[in-house]
């Protein structure tokens, strides 16, 4: 699988991350050379295998139904670049 | 278990300019499950909250924040799927849905792709007595609803609250059965109805608790029928998705408009896109959300921050054991114990409180046809002229028994009776007493009556002619007696009696 | 008492106990020589006023007589940690400003034990890389030199490496996804381990890959690595991973008896090209364990080739999640944006000059192997090699292998820059020894047992069964007792 640059500017643009045009080439490279050491894999006899859910198996963690949190917009807004009026800013999102 | 038998509707038929057309609907139906709590954070659920206060870090996805389940919340859903009559799924897991947002914090939303924790079940929708439809429900999955933003408090930013964000949501995913706009609203009623009867969601689609995204398509006649018989979806129409409808009218109405656009592009030879929509309530129009969709691509991917969600049988039997009768039930067992008229069933399980009030009603009175006359047609209308709830009627269930048991024993007539009604909502107090206080007790004394029948007879010779050789005009004697004794006197003992001294 | 700041947490703590020293002195000393230490780069936010702060109130804790094992002792933070008030930002231009509302688990129970803070320690951005060099701080350097390159201090826990190496603080945090507590640890001749993943909690600690990361102290020696691994585990209902399993004294389990104990030599660790001192230095700690009473087993770990890229799937896929939520939106660094810039181009111009290039990178690795069609070929995959890479464990443990001796990386320190031009798959070479333990989940523990043919320390890396924490310490007190590594830098800086 050899990655161009068109499918390198649609994952920048999956990650939201702005690559210019001139850098795509050799991020395609980047990831090519990373995706043929990761083809190794397919050397690997996976059939009937199961994937693995968690490395160290245990019962999932549950809690009771009861407000234990919250009430504190001034810590949740503390760090924010753009507070308004109780509220996150952000430039418009149009939809 | 008891069962009402029914016969399903006929699919909605839509004239095209060429020919006809039949819609083909199914859902996806959020509903906001009635927890205390958010699904992964302790933060409360409450509506209306100052903006960013029901919020805890993991849910403003603060660095190195970890989710940690709600339990309740997959109780609900548990209780939820049994009401269905699902799978209970013992074993589900959940998965990252990767996409940016504004109002996702994490990037993510948190949900059950791979293995939801309910699998199929099934609806009847009641259209008209007799005539319903069964729809069935592929899956159910947990998952985090996402935050709100507000886009015309400003004209260059967008404002996000992250109050409802975490809240946990059940998305109830129908098969393509609904076969029409009207079928689809009764749908989400159905759905909104068992809901409430389970207390898991409350139903309420003005705060956004119970939303819908309608997929409709448009086929020709028959095409359906071969999509049943072999599940093969290339018999249907492509299909549109109209997002997150949160009304009754609205859902019929977008839908019949979705299809009527999708007929015409057909009928001039284009073809459907699948694609998502949004409904335009003003313009009553659907319009496409593509640029939202072009870019997504949801890498969904088991959460490793959470482990798989085991559950044990033995907790499901439990869930299972606490279940309420649930409206199809009731309404049947209405009909059967009751004498009651589907229609009337229909009314009084409509909303469980409504039900446990008549049930109280007409357990005291002993008579549930004339509890269900009174609960449906007086009080009913009454509550509704005042706008008020049957939580708050100011009439309780065993007044109202009284004022029925009175009519039972004769004590007064229909006609009083609605008068101590009016005194026992506006004023209070008990029925049997206020008839007492008010002299408002039938006069059952014959010899009383037939001296009033004796002086309307005296007083109106050419009536007793006229009667005389036409029955059927007894009847004004009666009212004259009625009338002449301010309605205490009992109307069947003045109708024998002047029946009698007529000589008919 | 002179050079307090050199001493061990052991020492430290037995001379605070018997009235010979104060937290305030010890702390001090530590203070002047950070102050004086600027050239390591190992502190990037320090927090004087906090430590001095803490220290008198952990001296008066242990006036009264409530001094737990930790109490009144100067440690770094790695900078991953949220540490309440104080700056975290996991060395990423992103999270520029951030001072988080709340202080992680691990740090929450070390603080609580009466730990004195110093202050945050470099790393690379979000953890990711293998030589302290992707860091907005700028490069941590090993304080150990041997010609006139400046010389790595490993990764991606290159700060508290090179603080623990140089005697800035009596030990340090580390965390450890694929080898960035064992690897520097080696690099920097100090012990560190990683724990059983689910020993200490997770939450509050940035997340680099969920599934691997785990903290782990790095320490002077073993039994300093025991002491502080105790206070940093135990159950935490705020991680849905985190164990609910009782956490036994760690140090009492320090005999250095391992009579009867069976360690296994895994041959696929036997790579090509490795250099002759990492080979020697392997044959001799085997000997040594020889020595002390185990016994040698030769064993197979056949899936060991494919962990590197298993992880190389699984760490990204997991990060471009894990880094979806740096968006500019709530906290942390927003970009500039233009006229007519919207929501995306905010995003995507935030994401640009807040993520450095390797972090970037991972992130769109991530992306692409989680992308649709190819969940199945890459993630998926990755997925099921892991179980089979666990498995092998499995079965080794299961034939009566107590613990597993490998080399901890494959070479000595390198210098900065060095790798500048490599392509990235070379750097990633680096965890190839440590990486198969995050991804089985098992403890792993790197020792320094020698130094190399330029000067240089050299480690060795004993990974235990699941849990076993306890009986792995001390096969590596064994080790380090044999070995009897005492070798410091010299200080140049």
């Amino acid at each position: 699988m050899s990655i161009d640059t068109e499918t390198a500017r649609r994952v920048a643009k999956l990650a939201r991350i702005k690559v210019e045009d001139d850098a795509l080439p050799a991020l395609a490279q980047e990831f090519n050379d990373i995706l043929g050491f990761i083809e190794q894999l397919n050397e690997v006899d996976v059939e009937g295998i199961e994937p693995m859910t968690s490395v160290t198996p245990m019962r999932l963690k549950r809690r009771k139904d009861g407000v234990t949190d919250g009430n504190q917009q001034d810590k949740i807004l503390a760090n924010a670049p753009d507070a308004r009026e109780g509220f996150f800013a952000v430039p418009k999102v149009v939809e | 278990m008891l069962d009402l038998s029914f016969e399903s509707p006929k699919p909605k038929v839509i004239a095209g300019a060429k020919h006809d057309w039949e819609l083909v609907i199914g859902m996806e139906v959020h509903a906001q499950i009635a927890t205390k709590a958010k699904l992964f954070s302790g933060a409360s659920t409450q509506f209306g909250a100052e903006p960013n206060s029901n919020v805890a870090f993991v849910d403003a996805a603060m660095p190195g924040m970890l989710p940690v389940i709600n339990e309740f919340c997959v109780e609900q859903a548990v209780r939820t799927g049994l009401g269905l009559k699902a799978q209970i799924n013992l074993f589900s897991a959940f998965d990252r849905k990767n996409y940016f947002y504004p109002d996702l914090p994490q990037g993510y939303q948190i949900s059950q792709l791979y293995h939801p924790i309910v699998g199929e079940g099934e609806v009847i929708v009641d259209m008209e007595p007799g005539i319903a439809r069964l729809v069935r429900i592929e899956r159910i999955h947990i998952e985090q609803d996402a935050g709100k933003s507000i886009h015309d408090m400003d004209p260059a930013m967008s404002f996000v609250d992250l109050n409802r964000t975490g809240v946990a949501l059940m998305e109830i995913v129908s098969r393509p059965d609904i076969r029409g706009p009207e079928e689809a609203a009764a749908y989400v009623g159905k759905l909104r109805q068992i809901l409430r009867y389970l207390g898991t969601c409350d139903g309420n689609m003005q705060n956004g608790n119970l939303r819908a995204d309608v997929n409709v398509s448009v086929c020709r006649p028959g095409a359906y029928e071969k999509y049943q018989e072999t599940q093969d979806f290339s018999h249907l129409g492509t299909r549109c998705e109209i997002k997150n409808m949160n009304s009754m009218r609205f859902i019929q109405a977008a839908i019949d408009v979705e299809a009527r656009r999708q007929i015409a592009i057909l009928e001039s030879g284009g073809s459907v896109d699948q694609e998502t929509r949004l409904y335009d309530p003003d313009k009553n129009e659907t319009r496409s959300m593509r640029s939202k969709e072009e870019a997504h691509d949801y890498r969904y991917f088991p959460d490793p921050d959470l482990l798989p969600l085991e559950i044990e049988q033995e907790w499901v039997d439990g869930i299972a054991a606490s279940l309420p009768e649930l409206p199809d039930e009731k309404k049947a067992r209405f009909v059967k114990d009751f004498g009651l008229s589907e229609y009337d069933a229909s009314v009084l399980t409509a909303e469980v409180q409504n039900a446990s009030y008549f049930e109280a009603v007409a357990g005291a009175a002993g008579d549930g046809k004339l509890a269900a006359n009174w609960v449906i047609n007086e009080l009913f209308g009454r509550l509704k002229k005042d706008d008020r709830d049957i939580t708050d009627s100011p009439v309780s269930p065993e007044q109202l028994a009284g004022i029925i048991k009175l009519i039972k024993a004769g004590d007064i007539s229909g006609k009083i009776a609605k008068d101590v009604f009016e005194i026992v909502y506006t004023e209070g107090g008990d029925p049997a007493q206020i008839v007492e206080a008010k002299g408002l007790k039938q006069v059952t004394d014959t010899g009383a009556i037939e001296k009033a029948v004796d002086d309307v007879i005296a007083a109106n010779p050419a009536q007793v002619e006229k009667a005389q050789q036409n029955p059927k005009l007894a009847g004004w004697f009666v009212g004259q007696v009625m009338k002449a004794t301010g309605g205490k006197a009992n109307p069947a003992a003045v109708n024998q009696i002047v029946m009698a001294k007529l000589g008919l | 008492m002179s050079d307090l700041n050199k001493l061990k947490l052991a020492e430290a703590r037995d001379a605070l106990r018997k009235g010979d020293v104060t937290s305030v002195e010890l702390t001090e000393a530590c203070l002047s020589a950070i102050e004086g230490a600027d050239a390591l780069g190992a502190y990037v936010h320090k927090t004087p006023e906090i430590a001095i702060d803490m220290a008198k109130a952990a001296d008066a804790r242990i006036k009264a007589g409530d001094a737990p094992d930790l109490c009144g002792l100067p440690l770094g933070i790695k900078d991953l940690f949220c540490t309440k008030g104080v700056a975290s930002q996991a060395a990423s231009r992103i999270l520029e400003g951030f001072k988080p509302e709340y202080e992680s688990t691990v740090t929450t129970q070390l603080f609580d034990a009466g730990a004195v803070m110093l202050g945050k320690l470099n790393m690379d951005e979000f953890a990711m890389g293998s030589s302290n060099e992707t860091s907005v701080y700028g490069n941590a350097v090993n304080p150990w030199k041997v010609d006139d390159r400046q010389l790595t201090p490993g990764g991606s826990s290159g700060g508290s490496a090179s603080a623990v190496a140089a005697d800035l603080c009596l030990a340090a945090t580390g965390t450890d996804t694929g080898g960035s507590i064992r690897q520097p640890a080696a690099f920097t001749g100090i012990t560190g381990i990683k724990p059983t993943y689910g020993r200490c909690s997770r939450w509050g600690i940035v997340a680099f890959a969920s599934s691997l990361d785990q903290a782990g102290p790095m320490t002077k020696d073993v039994r300093d690595a025991a002491i502080m691994l105790e206070a940093m585990c135990g159950h935490d209902p705020k991680d849905s991973t985190s164990a609910d399993l009782a956490v036994p004294n760690f140090e009492a389990m320090l005999t250095g008896d391992i009579k009867g104990k069976t360690i296994g030599i895994p041959k696929e660790y036997h790579m090509d090209g490795m250099p002759a001192e990492i080979e020697k230095l392997w044959a001799d700690g085997t000997e040594m364990l020889k020595a002390a009473g185990a016994k040698i087993v030769d064993i197979s770990l056949p899936h060991t080739k494919y962990a590197l890229p298993t992880y190389y799937v699984i760490a990204p896929a997991e990060a471009s999640s894990n880094l979806a939520r740096y968006d500019g939106v709530r906290y942390g660094r927003r970009a500039q944006i233009g006229k007519g810039d919207g929501i995306t181009e905010m995003y995507e111009k935030t994401r640009a000059e807040g993520f450095g290039h390797e972090v970037q990178r991972r992130v769109m690795v991530g992306t692409y192997v989680l992308s649709a069609g190819f969940y199945d070929a890459y993630y998926n995959r990755a997925r099921k090699v892991r179980t089979l890479i666990k498995k092998d464990f499995e079965d080794v443990f299961a034939q009566g292998v107590d613990a597993i001796l490998t080399p901890a990386t494959p070479s000595a320190a390198f210098g900065l820059g060095e790798m500048q031009n490599a392509d990235p798959v070379q750097m990633y070479l680096n965890d190839v020894f440590t990486v198969t333990v995050n991804l089985a989940g098992l403890p792993g523990i790197s020792v320094p047992t020698g130094l190399g043919s330029t000067g240089l320390p050299l480690g060795l890396q004993l990974i235990g069964r699941p849990w076993e924490e306890g009986d792995l310490l001390n096969t590596a007190y064994a080790l380090e007792q044999a070995a009897g590594f005492v070798a410091k830098p010299e200080k140049w800086w």
